[in-house]
This record gives C-alpha cells, structure tokens and sequence, in this order.
C-alpha cells in the first residue's frame, strides 16, 4: 500500500502541478485526513458508549445501590459468585437466552432473506408488500407486545384460528402462562416483529450486486436457483455477515418483550440476561449486581460475536 | 481537504470559548430576589386530567392566597414516573415537593432523598393511619386519600345462588368464600373470580399480600426486619400459596384477561376483586344491584393494603423554598380539596371533614361502605428492603400461579430477600 | 423499471404468480397489527375489549367514532411531542449519517495506524444494550459541561438534563452504522478512489462526489435504522427530560396507561405516531429503487 500510494502521488503532481508537494503528501495526508474522519464518530463514541461502559464495569466489583445512604464498598467477584453460585434466576436466564438466539437468528435472517427477495423482484406493487412486511418493525414494540398478549390468551384470536384449521381438534392453550409454551411463543413474535428490518438490510445487499452480473448469467442460460447460488448469494457475504451479527445482537438482548408480556415467568421460563440485570440493576436498584450481570453478558456477547467472525471470516 | 485540521480548530475554539465564558447561574440569579420564592412540585398525574384539575386548583389558590411563595408545577405520567424521579435523585435533580407511592417512602427517607415533612402536627394527625408515611417515628409524607379493595358482586346473583351477603362484621370465612366460587362456577360461570392476575408490578403485592397476611403470612418478620425467614416461607403462608394455586388450577380464576373491571360489568364473572377507583364504573354498569362487601377472612380477619400517593419533600429543598414547601401542604389539606380529590380520583377521602364533604363517600354516598374497609388495611412493610421484596413476591407469586411448588418458591424467595438485605447491613435496623 | 424482453410470456406469468402469492400470504400475517390498531382506534375501550378474541377486533363494525382521536388531543399536547419527536430524530438522523459514513469511509477506504483497533472497538460497541448502561449514563451526562444563553451572554454550565441535546449528541454515532458504512464502501472498487486521487482529487472529494453518489442503499439503510430507535426512544428521554414540553412522542404514551388504560385513545395515539415513520419509510425506500440506476452507472 505504501507503494502504490507514493506512486499514485507522484503521478498526481505530475498531473496536477498546483497541488505539488514532497513526495510523502499522500500518505500523511492520508493519515490526518483518515484522522479527521474517523475523530467526531470516534470521540462521541468514547463519551456516550465506552466511558459509561467502564463506569459500569466499575461498579459491578462494588455493592454500589441506586439509592442508598452507604457509599459504595469495594466487594471483589462476591457479585459474580453470587450470579453463578446463589442466584438460579440468572442461570435460567442465561440458559433462555441461549435458546432465544439459537432459533430467532437462522429462522429470521432466512425468512428475511426470503422476504427480501420476494420484493427485490420486478414485479407491480413491490413498494407496497415493502412497506407492508415493514410495519410491524414501524409498530411500538411495547403495542405490538400487549396486542399480542391478547392474542395469545386461551380464547384469544390464535387458538381460535389454529381451532379452525384443524377442524376443532385444537384444545386452547394459555400460551403465555404455559412454561413450555411461553418462551416459543415469544419467539413467533419477536421474528415477526423484527424480520421486516432484516429484510431491508438484505434488500440493500442485493442493490450492491450489479444488473450485469444476472444478464451475464442469463445470457450463460442460468436458472433463477443458479443464478441465486452463483450471481445473489456470493454477492451477499458482506451483508450475511452483518446480518448475523445485529440478529444475533439483538436476540441477546431480548428485553421489552419479556417486560411488557412475561416478566420472564411463568416460572422463570421466558427470563433473559438482559431482563434479570435490569430488574435487578434498575427496579430492585441493586446496581453493582445489575452491573456484574451486564459485565458477564458483554464478555458472553464478546466471545459470540469473535467465534462468529472468526466462522465467517473471509476465506481469501 | 483538512478535515482533521479543520475539526481540530473547531475543538480549540470550542474550548477556549467554554474557559473565557462565565458560569451560568452565577451572579444575578433567579428567584433570591425580590420576588416570591419558586417552589418546584412534581406530580405523577400527565394524562390524569381529573387529577390535575385538582392540583392546577389547589396551586393557583396557594399562589393568589399570598406573596412570598410561588408553587410551579410538573406532571409526569404514572407509569414513568418512578423511573423519572429515581433518575432525577441519581443524577441530584429532584424537585422541593413530590409524590411518591407509600410504600417507597421508608426506603426514600433511609436513603435520604426526602427529609421530615415538618408540617403541623393537626394536619397529620387528622389523616388516616395508612395515608402518611413514616420512617423511624419521624413522619415523611402525607397524603390526601388512600384506596381499598372489596369483593364486588351482584346481589341477585348472590340471591339466587344462596350465598350470604358478606358483611364488615361477619366477612365470608375461607370455606364459605370458597363454596362460593364453586357454586358460581356450577351456576355458569366459567371463571367465577375475577383476581386481577392478568396484571403486573405494584398490583401483585398491593393486592395479594393482605391474603397472605389474613392467612397468618406476612412479606418480612416484622419483628426485626432483618429476616423473611418464618413469615414469607411459614407453613401459613404456603397454605396461601396452595390456595392460591388452587383458585388458577381449579378454574376459579383466570390468569389471564383484561385489566379493569369489564369482565364483571358484563356479567362474565360472578365476583370481582378489585379497588374503589372502578367502583362508579360498575354501579353505572349494574346499578343497585351492586354489592360492595370486604374481602374474606382467612384466620387473621379481612386484610386489605394500605398507603397510595402520598406527598413528600426532598432533602435538597432549604430556606424559602422549604418554608413555600410547607406552607403549600398545609394549605392543600383543606377538608374541601380533600373532598375534590375522592370525588374526582374515586379514592378515599384520608380525613372525616374531607369524607363529610365527600358526593360519593359523605353519609349517603353510593359509595360509602368503602369508608368501613380502611379498619383492615394493612401497610405493605415500612423498609428499605421493599423495593426488592415487592418484585420477589411478584415473581414467587406468579410463579406459584403457574404451577410451581410452593414451598420451594417460598423458600427461594425468602432467599433472595434476605440476601438482599444482608448486601445492605440490615437496612439500619 | 420494468424492461425485460416480452418473450416467453406465459412462463413469465405463471411465476409472477407464484411470486404473489406468498408475498400475499406475508402481507396477512404482517399487516393485522395495523388494521387492528387502527380498527380500535375508532371504537370505545368496552367494544375492544370484548372483540379482541374474535374476528371483529379486525373490523370497524359496532360504535365507531372518531372520539378516541378527540380524546387524545384533550389529554396531551399532541403536536408539542410531535415537534420534539421531530428534532430530536432528523438531528440523530442526519448528523448520524454524515458522521458514520465518514468514519466508514475511512474504516473501509483509507490505510492508517489504528485502523484495525478502532474497527475492534466499534464492533465491540455493537453489543451493549442501552438498558445496561442507562444508569451511569444519566450520571454522566449531568457531570458533562454545556454552554448556555443567558442573561445576553454565553456562559457554561454543568449537566445536560432538560435539554433537546442530552436527547441527540449520545445518539449520533452509531456503531451499528459505522459498521454498515463500512461493509457497503468495500463493496465499492477501490480502483475508482485511485483514479480520482490521480486527478487530484482530495479523499473528503473521493467520499463527497463519488462514494456518496454511489451508495444510495446504504444511507436508505442507515436512515431507515437510526430513524427508528430515535423515534421509539422512551426509557432516556424519561429518565433525562422531565420538562413536559421537551417529552418525545414515545413517553406521550405514558399518558393513557392509568389505572385503567384509556384503550381506545392509545390505538388511536399510536395509529397517530406511527402514520410519520411509514412514511419516512416510503421515502428512504425510493433510494432502494434509485440506486439500481446508479449501480448500473457503477459497472
């Protein structure tokens, strides 16, 4: 790179003889403008991300209270001990989020792909079914989650619906205050919910692929299944991957759903890492503990998110 | 282009700007002058307009009955509320006046985010014991009404079904209680009782603890406070708990279902546990027919939950602003705004002048026999410890609801109560 | 758009169909939250309630009115909270994208000391849920310095809460954009920034005149995205904004949850907020459309 960049710099002040300089311009150039570039995100980034992270790292080897008279006191891993060793809500939850991520991710980056390309198709009304498989992504989540609470009462609308189908062979469940049901049947709701965002990012890989490439394809005499194999899905990598990532990010990190229709029971069945730091962090304002939770949470999101890199790093 | 150069001047100016400019805040100020002191008051009632109309009422009265104060107010909608005020008091923001739900009181003085009210002992001790908030034997706030829960019903369908009217003398025992759901079920009903369960947060404990304590339960030993051990996991209590289960597993109650009372105004349960504030919403619905009676006595007599939104004043709240601060709460007891307040809340009048004064609850009002019911209220613990024992009874309640052992829910649950309180050297007990 | 050749036209048809109808069978299933918002949102909290376990939660049929929209207006300043939303959202949005694609242009296109680390860093970023650090947040952003109008001069001051930029500046740089932008810009031959390197061109012209032209998508992306957690924003603007005239639409809705919810005014508050972010959508998705134009440009 070195090279090619003083090369390209001096064929630029052959060229441009306004803009000579000595001879190592581009490449300090390159840097402070790379510099200049990268500092606002950067910067903002340091103070709103990293600095209350590390505040909150802080805080997790301390027994550090929302609100208390006592100043907060140094306590070492006694908060991780206590995740692991006194507390089985947080193991249940670590548990429910492993199974959380393990469904939603494949299952809502394939449907989003499918949707994705459904509407990237030539067809009349493709606008239309966008705007459609979008809006329950446009729709509060916390809406979204009370309606289908209602839904998802014994008598609600899905009992009756599957009751239909199956020609009154259903019996009713109460899908949401079931143990073994509970956690599946957020997981219907939480793809449903988001798989209209997954679609779009889909969508804006499938713009980078050039046209060319498909006529170049027809021409070859591919079918639509070849083309997808040959010209779409070797397109798409740098999206797969970002797609996987943010799903798997966000499946991580269940929260609301679980606030507005569980509060991770019944049974502690539907409780999530993120949900337990918050009650306990926040609405039972033991913040070192919160802290600790969250901190073990990063670390297992951390270690995901590198394997996943690493699964999918190019091969190249 | 320098971009980087370009930001890096940006930066500089910015901070040279930011050094040669003065503090805001400093010299000239507000409110230290001339005129009246400001006195900052947050209520948790955006959205409420009954409720603000009151407040608006009592303020601009306060403001226009003398010079030297004026109250300004903010509202803030219920269900943000707490998690507005405790991000405040993290961040040192609080307001001089606020309202608070009783039972975060005690944690609130112990953590000293509200002093003692120091308001005339007349107006306190004229209030009903659950309507102000104390904190060792020091009084923090206070408040204009309380709410209760009854068993509402329909006499005819009582009649009908022969089952005795429940009276505050001779409430329903346990096996009458229970041979009445029964009897309402085999008469139709598919779930008798409507419990509330399809609810969640505050509710849980506000409404199922006085049944664990009428049990002979109770959240903590409140002997010491420094242990649930023995109250929360005694045998008492887990005859609650399996009674508890029973009523789901049994179909005497729903577990799931609409918040509210619409269930009973359309007739589609028998009875209904429930608070005063739906009350004018089912005697419209049902009319004289309607049956208010006092929840059942489990062994320990009816047991309701004491202490609704009481007012408190913060600790950064001094000199003037304090002495506003008083003075408005004094001035807002007054028996007619007490009497405002339960007729447009549907809530309980806290003094008798106000209950007098009161449309529905004065000697003739409709709604009168909830006045009975405050004898049985119970307040839910008066601790620090109760913003962790309110959600661990929440989720060992639910939990017992949805079919998990009892004893070992219990048990659990005492565990992490105790634990917590352990983590905080006893709470100063 | 649509310009393939006519030949083999009743092929064409028959997948065309088999195109429809799954998207059809979607467009069911994605669309009810809508219609029954909506359908509610014209009905009084009793009928919703009773119709919600049947078909007619789907149909404006019973007592329909548009009072809960009446009721809605009387219980809160509706276009106040409308007009923060509105700031607060076009700020997070714009200056976002201009902020993260520059740092992606930079991430993806340029050589420099530290790039690899700061690539690391943002990914690591990517996977802290505001809920975990909500609390020393708001901690943090009452300690932050800020310069204020008063009394005829500049001066500074400690702590942001109250103000329309503890709402925005957080907001603005998004690892979750970065990383797009950066994805996408790679994507792009490098041989055109070299080419135009040779003519002289500076590298914020490479990224102003030729990288930007080019990635419609990205930036529909990325709008699209930030768009929506900045108007969906509730837990901090509750807990750093407690002046009614800065609240956000989201905590707007705080309002109808009393004791007992004001059902039909939420359908109808929400059906209200959510009207804008369709179409925001409508328009960011044109550059879907618009860029296959420019893709073409590209080869």
């Amino acid at each position: 790179m070195t090279a090619t960049s003083s090369v390209d710099t001096a064929v630029a002040a052959q060229a441009n003889p306004a803009a000579a300089r000595p001879k190592r311009r581009g490449k300090r150039e390159g840097h402070i403008a790379a510099y200049g570039m990268v500092a606002p995100a950067a910067l903002l980034l340091l103070l709103f991300l990293v600095i209350p992270v590390l505040l909150a790292f802080g805080l997790s080897f301390t027994n550090a209270r929302l609100i208390s008279p006592n100043a907060p006191r140094f306590v070492g891993l006694d908060n991780f001990i206590r995740a692991f060793v006194a507390d089985p809500t947080f193991i249940r939850s670590l548990i429910n989020t492993f199974l959380f991520a393990v469904v939603v991710v494949p299952v809502q980056a394939g449907l989003g792909l499918v949707l994705a390309l459904l509407v990237n198709q030539k067809l009349r009304g493709t606008t239309f079914f966008r705007v459609v498989f979008f809006i329950p992504v446009v729709t509060s989540i916390v809406v979204v989650s009370i309606l289908w609470r209602f839904m998802y009462q014994p008598d609600g609308i899905i009992n009756s619906f599957i009751d239909t189908l199956t020609f009154g062979a259903w019996e009713n469940i109460a899908w949401l205050s079931n143990p073994s049901t509970a956690l599946p049947a957020i997981i219907v709701l939480s793809i449903w919910q988001a798989v209209g965002f997954h679609m779009i990012i889909w969508l804006s890989g499938l713009q980078t692929i050039p046209e060319e490439l498909y006529e170049a394809a027809r021409m070859d005499g591919a079918s639509a299944w070849e083309q997808f194999k040959n010209v779409t899905w070797p397109g798409l990598r740098p999206t797969m991957i970002f797609i996987l990532v943010t799903i798997t990010i966000a499946a991580l990190g269940l929260f609301v759903q679980i606030d507005v229709m569980t509060q991770g029971g019944p049974v502690d069945s539907t409780t999530t890492l993120v949900f337990h730091a918050v009650r306990r962090g926040y609405r039972e304002q033991q913040t070192g503990y919160g802290a600790a939770i969250s901190l073990i949470f990063f670390v297992i999101v951390l270690a995901i998110a590198m394997i996943q890199r690493f699964l999918t790093r190019d091969k190249d | 282009m320098r971009t980087g150069q370009k930001l890096a001047a940006a930066a500089l100016i910015s901070a040279l700007a930011l050094t040669a400019c003065a503090r805001a805040g400093e010299g000239g100020g507000s409110g230290d002058g001339d005129g009246p002191a400001q006195v900052t008051l947050w209520t948790h009632s955006a959205g409420n307009p009954a409720e603000l109309e009151v407040y608006n009422q009592i303020i601009s009265d306060f403001n226009g009955s003398q010079d030297d104060y004026e109250v300004v107010s903010e509202s803030f909608p219920q269900g943000a509320y707490n998690d507005a005020i405790v991000a405040a008091a993290a961040s040192g923001d609080l307001p001089c006046l606020l309202d608070m739900d009783g039972p975060i009181v005690p944690n609130w003085a112990w953590a000293g985010y509200i002093q003692p009210l120091g308001i005339s002992t007349d107006v306190t001790d004229a209030l009903l014991p659950t309507a102000v908030g104390v904190w060792e034997d020091e009084i923090y706030s206070a408040g204009y009404w309380d709410a209760a829960l009854a068993i509402f019903a329909r006499k005819s369908v009582l009649e009908e079904n022969g089952i005795r009217l429940a009276t505050v003398d001779q409430p329903w025992t346990k096996d009458e209680f229970d041979a009445a759901l029964r009897t309402l079920k085999s008469a139709g009903y598919a779930t008798p009782l409507d419990i509330g369960a399809e609810d969640s947060g505050e509710w849980w404990p506000y409404a199922y603890s006085p049944m664990l304590q009428s049990f002979g339960g109770d959240l903590i030993d409140r002997d010491t406070y420094l242990t649930a051990d023995g109250a929360l996991n005694s045998p008492e209590a887990v005859a609650w708990g399996e009674w508890f289960q029973g009523l789901f597993a049994e179909g005497l109650a729903s577990n799931t279902g609409t918040i509210g009372n619409e269930e009973f105004n359309r007739d589609e349960v028998g009875l209904s546990y429930t608070g005063v504030w739906n009350a004018l919403g089912s005697l419209e619905a049902v009319g004289d027919d309607l049956a208010i009676l006092p929840p059942p006595d489990f062994g320990q007599g009816p047991k309701i939950g004491g202490g609704s939104w009481q007012w408190g004043i913060s600790s950064s709240c001094s000199g003037e602003a304090l002495d506003g601060a008083r003075a408005y709460l004094e001035f807002s007891f007054k028996p007619e705004y007490v009497a405002t307040f339960a007729d447009k809340q549907i809530v309980i009048p806290a003094t008798e002048e106000g209950t007098e004064l009161s449309e529905y609850f004065g000697e003739d009002g409709v709604l009168r026999p909830f006045t009975e019911l405050t004898q049985f209220a119970v307040l839910r613990p008066e601790t620090p410890a109760y913003a962790v024992i309110s959600t661990t009874f929440q989720t060992a309640a639910m939990d017992i609801m949805n079919g998990a052992d009892v004893k070992a829910t219990l048990d659990q649950a005492v565990k992490d109560i105790d634990a917590d309180i352990e983590n905080n050297d006893g709470y100063g007990f | 758009m649509d310009n393939t050749t006519p030949s083999l036209a009743a092929g064409k048809r028959r997948r065309t169909l088999l195109l429809y109808i799954p998207m059809v069978i979607f467009a069911v299933i994605f669309m009810f939250p809508l219609i029954f918002m909506f359908v509610s949102s014209l009905k009084p909290d009793a009928q919703i309630l009773a119709d919600v376990d049947n078909i007619r939660a789907f149909l404006p049929v019973g007592d329909i009115s548009f009072d809960n929209y009446a009721g809605v207006f009387d219980r809160v300043p509706f276009w106040r909270f409308l007009l923060n939303s509105a700031i607060v959202t076009v700020l997070i949005v714009g200056v976002g994208l201009v902020v993260n694609s520059l740092a992606g242009f930079a991430l993806s296109r340029m050589e420099w000391k530290g790039r690899k680390l700061l690539l690391t860093v943002i990914i690591a970023t990517l996977i802290v849920p505001f809920e975990t650090i909500a609390v020393p947040m708001v901690y943090w952003v009452s300690k932050l310095p800020t310069l204020v109008f008063e009394d005829g001069m500049l001066k500074y001051d400690f702590g942001w809460l109250n103000t329309y930029e503890v709402m925005i500046v957080p907001f603005i740089a998004n690892a979750f954009s970065i990383f797009l932008f950066t994805q996408y810009f790679s994507t792009i031959p490098t041989s055109i920034d070299e080419a135009a390197r040779i003519d002289g061109a500076s590298w914020f012209q490479v990224y102003w005149r030729i990288l930007v032209p080019l990635s419609g998508p990205a930036f529909a992306t990325v709008a699209i995205l930030t768009f929506l957690p900045a108007w969906n924003s509730y837990l901090w603007p509750l807990m750093v904004v407690q002046q009614e005239q800065l609240r956000p639409v989201m905590v707007g809705m705080q309002y109808f949850f009393q004791l007992n919810t004001a059902w039909g005014e939420v359908m109808a508050y929400t059906s209200l907020i959510t009207i804008p972010v369709l179409l925001v959508f409508l328009v960011f998705q044109r550059a879907f459309v618009s860029s296959i134009a420019a893709s073409g440009v590209k080869g």
